[in-house]
């Protein structure tokens, strides 16, 4: 039983064809990965399951639901979050603010203010700058913030594109042990895209291998770390 | 003294007005990235709507009375609420994904055809017409400074307008989401805002201003006919892109300068006929200054 499966997922953007033919399963409780050059088409996988970018064929399936095609903000409704690439967080608010949006579609006041206690004991850097305005917070604080607001939103499925992009090489681990702790401890599921594919399958169950809009290779992360086609390609040898 | 004293307070209740009328050109602009253009004949209608309320609400409250004045314009604000939804709803909407400039000329569009149609004889008719007296004409003389009780009443008003809107957009939670689907639209679909019912709201909040402004325009200067909106719509206009397009306080202070600056012009022996020239003058000399406007951040545009 899958808690997201894809098939045969195309995308187009304008007349050029940038997803063809992508499927993948991810199950419930699982860390799963999705590695690939730039360009690949990672990002455009997510945004498309995300309802940001709409497919042209294929079907996407959350929890037995048929999702493809939905708008943006009844997928986010169904328990899938998307932290996306460049964290676009609402830098003209503050980090309280920020959050609360992340809680947008959370009624219940109770629930709301022990998310913001779970996501202020993952990230204690958050609760310290709660006032201020995001703008002024630095890339990994940003990235903590991304992930949060997230959070806020009580997904069951997570996915993260590049959360190491531009940080600094110390606070990417950090971020990375948030990432599986949040996985082990609350159960939510995560389908992670990430250049850093060493660091990737560090932490991820399984994983996908994508090349320029299809899947290549899929297996556990063990099997892809030793695979001497995905060493020489992505793992610098 | 009093003279200069006089001529500020005309020229803040002049900017008061064109700070509401900004207010919505200003949020517009926020959440879609256009002008929206009918957004002056929104306040042309809000002057209508009070003139046709006005008869109606007179037989319920006393005439001259503040509460019968708050009902009209209160009632005028929702019709232009309802109005100014319409327009996005049936013009714009459609156009969402299509080039910006398309959805500029669509509004232009819009702005003609509810001017032409007010101008019809079966509608308001061409000629100009005289508003009804909302309040009790009285004349406050302090220190030799003239004060209308209108002119209190649309301070008042304009204030509390202002408060309650910075209230909506600070504090609440759909002001929050506004404030975010016009940093990042798609982010704030992540996070599951409904932006179109969020493009509504703005719609409704910034047309619920014009028509205040419409009703308290009228109030002021007592004469009200189609093409009402065309003058006083560029120079609001004018005062959001001085104060810093998409930037709220920017356009309540772009708003309130104008008005100022308009008024003494007007007030100086021999220069009086070239006010708007002098009002358009300023306002070329601040943007070049500052580009972005009084409040206005200097941004990137995004390719």
């Amino acid at each position: 039983m899958s808690l997201l499966e894809v098939r045969d997922l195309h995308v187009n953007y304008g007349a050029i064809s940038v997803l063809h033919g992508v499927s993948l399963r991810v199950a419930p409780g699982e860390i799963v990965t999705l590695i690939g050059a730039n360009g690949a088409g990672k990002s455009t996988t997510l945004r498309t399951l995300s309802g940001l970018v709409r497919a042209r064929a294929g079907t996407v399936v959350f929890d037995g639901k048929p999702i493809a095609n939905l708008p943006p903000h009844e997928i986010v409704r169904l328990g899938l979050g998307h932290v996306p690439e460049g964290r676009m967080i609402f830098a003209n608010l503050t980090v309280h603010e920020n959050l609360q949006m992340g809680a947008y579609l959370q009624h219940d006041r109770t629930a709301i203010a022990r998310e913001f206690d779970y996501v202020f004991s993952l990230f204690p850097r958050l609760k310290e700058r709660e006032r201020q305005i995001a703008g002024t917070l630095s890339g990994g604080e940003q990235q903590m913030l991304a992930i949060g607001r997230a959070l806020m939103g009580r997904p069951r499925f997570l996915m993260l594109d590049e959360p190491s992009l531009g940080i600094a090489p110390l606070l990417v681990k950090a971020i990375f042990q948030k990432i599986t702790e949040i996985n082990r401890e609350r159960g939510i599921t995560v389908l992670l895209v990430e250049q850093n594919a060493n660091l990737a399958l560090e932490v991820a169950h399984r994983g996908y291998v994508m090349e320029t809009g299809r899947i290549l290779l899929e297996n556990d992360s063990a099997t892809l770390r030793a695979d001497p086609q995905v060493r020489s390609a992505y793992l610098g040898g | 003294m009093t003279e200069f004293l006089q001529q500020l307070l005309n020229g803040l209740s002049l900017g008061a007005i064109y700070a509401l009328i900004a207010l919505g050109y200003t949020m517009v602009y926020g959440v879609l990235r256009f002008i929206n253009f009918a957004h002056s004949d929104v306040f042309m209608l809000g002057a209508f709507a009070g003139y046709y309320l006005a008869p109606i609400v007179a037989r319920v409250f006393p005439s001259g009375s503040v509460a019968g004045a708050v009902v009209v314009l209160l009632s005028a604000m929702a019709i232009c609420a309802v109005i100014g939804v319409t327009i996005e709803y049936l013009a714009y909407r459609p156009l969402r994904r299509r080039p910006r400039l398309t959805v500029l000329i669509t509004a232009i569009g819009v702005s003609l055809l509810i001017e032409f149609t007010s101008q019809h004889r079966l509608v308001f008719g061409p000629s100009p017409r005289t508003f009804p007296q909302l309040l009790d004409a009285r004349t406050l003389d302090i220190g030799g400074v003239a004060i209308g009780t209108t002119q209190i009443v649309v301070f008042v008003l304009t204030a509390v307008l202002l408060a309650g809107l910075t209230f909506v957009v600070q504090s609440t939670k759909v002001g929050t989401a506004m404030r975010a689907v016009s940093f990042n639209e798609q982010a704030a679909a992540l996070m599951g805002v409904n932006i179109n019912r969020i493009i509504s709201f703005t719609f409704a909040l910034g047309s619920a201003l014009a028509g205040a402004g419409g009703v308290l325009f009228a109030m002021s200067y007592t004469k009200i006919e189609p093409l009402m909106g065309v003058q006083t719509g560029l120079k609001a206009f004018v005062a959001a892109v001085l104060g810093g397009i998409g930037n709220l306080p920017g356009a309540a202070l772009g708003g309130i300068v104008l008005g100022v600056v308009e008024t003494f012009a007007g007030g100086v022996q021999g220069l009086s006929n070239y006010r708007d020239g002098i009002a358009f003058a300023v306002l070329i000399l601040i943007l070049l200054f500052r580009p972005a406007g009084l409040l206005g951040r200097a941004q990137v545009e995004k390719v």
